[in-house]
């Protein structure tokens, strides 16, 4: 049976109780991996380490915001990790959605929570059967900081050559997912 | 508010996500994200995909004493402001522009109001008001141009936009939005380059209003 993943339930811990040992948990899981990610988009170790204690604070002080009915922990702070990035070469911070309000009274729908637990489980695995270039392109749109040409320009692909294969991977991405997902 | 039909196109979206648009574009995208589930779940999705990325990264090794750090800095770090609210038909990311401040319209002939919000070499924001039935002077544009409707409706060669819809006029569009008959059409409109007016007496007036 499908169950919260255990990183969404770490990060409600923090959001609902304050819980620093689940922050401790959220941080062994996520800092190698934010750092991993970081220094691939071009920072150098030490900044990259900053980095990572700056999103883990963002994680902390922006945690009621997290809504489990809408995002899985690694994509809430995916998003806050990507956003703080963008901010380190943009000069103005990039402008952001209205957060939408939750109702005060509104009961967690649990059904509505594991399906999206489900969908994201789903994703990772679909992911893995991708090619290692279509991962790797999926990487440089979502985690370099780079505008597309200038993928192209480092890798010698023909900019074409790398849309198509984000293109690709996103359409076989889909397409596992509808395969999954009971209609 | 009516049904949105008009959405931003996915490749923008993307663009928006990886912070690699023009300002000005981006707060039209932040603004119509705002207003609509469809785009806000494809924003969302793109980051389920980023997540899943990120779990899947190999570890880095991170410095001993980095927890330790994090945790003596958790208290004493600053809270980060609070979001600015959006206002009455202002979502947020537009209050944001207007530095919380409701709008100063300026005038600008036959009715129609502006507020410029940005106007530099990315490309210019303003707020237009157009007064029911009435027409934007026909013009194209030098790029791309973005028009989010946060009241009211227009319609131009391109189809009817009504509130919440977000018109995508590339610099071959010649066109002239003319406001529904239900009452003024505000609107949020984004350029990466001026607009040209076709008429001879908005083309000398451009240079005032740097519309
Ligand atoms: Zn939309
Ligand atoms: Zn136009």
């Amino acid at each position: 049976p499908a169950e919260r993943s255990e990183q969404t339930q770490w990060l409600l811990a923090v959001r609902d109780q304050r819980d620093r040992e689940a922050f401790g948990r959220l941080f062994d899981f996520f800092a190698p991996r934010l750092k991993a990610m970081l220094i691939r988009g071009g920072l150098r170790d030490g900044s990259a380490e900053d980095v990572v204690q700056d999103v883990m604070i963002s994680v902390w002080n922006k945690a009621s915001q997290f809504d489990p009915h809408r995002a899985e922990a690694s994509a809430w702070i995916y998003r806050i990790a990507r956003n703080r990035q963008i901010d380190l070469y943009r000069r103005k911070p990039l402008p952001e959605p209205e957060l939408l309000q939750e109702p005060e009274s509104s009961e967690p729908d649990a059904p509505q929570i594991l399906a999206m637990e489900q969908e994201a489980a789903q994703l990772r695995e679909a992911l893995q059967k991708l090619r290692p270039e279509q991962i790797e392109a999926l990487r440089h749109a979502y985690m370099d900081e780079l505008p597309h040409s200038e993928i192209s320009r480092i890798t010698g692909l023909p900019l074409g050559t790398i849309k198509s294969r984000i293109r690709l991977g996103l359409d076989r991405l889909r397409r596992d997912l509808t395969d999954l997902r009971p209609q | 508010m009516s049904k949105i039909t008009h959405h931003i196109p996915e490749e923008m979206l993307c663009a928006y996500a990886a912070g690699t648009l023009p300002q000005p574009f981006a707060v039209v995208i932040a603004a119509h994200v705002s207003l609509c589930d469809a785009c806000r779940a494809a924003v969302e999705t793109e980051a389920a995909l980023g997540g899943a990325l990120l779990s899947g990264m190999v570890p880095a090794t991170v410095s001993e004493d980095a927890k330790e750090r994090l945790f003596a800095a958790l208290d004493s770090a600053p809270l980060p402001p609070p979001q600015q609210r959006g206002s009455g038909i202002f979502p947020a990311p537009v209050m944001e522009a207007l530095n919380g401040q409701p709008p100063r319209w300026k005038m600008l002939g036959g009715g129609i109001r502006q507020q410029i919000l940005s106007a530099n070499a990315e490309g210019s924001l303003r707020l237009l008001y157009i007064p029911r039935g009435r027409a934007v002077p026909e013009h194209t544009h030098g790029g791309l141009e973005l028009t989010l409707v946060l009241q009211g409706s227009f319609s131009d060669c391109e189809g009817w936009f009504g509130t919440g819809d977000v018109e995508v006029a590339s610099d071959d569009v010649d066109h002239q939005p003319v406001a529904g008959d239900e009452g003024p059409c505000i609107c949020l409109a984004a350029t990466d380059a001026p607009l040209r007016f076709r008429a001879m007496i908005p083309r000398l007036l451009q240079p005032l209003f740097r519309i």
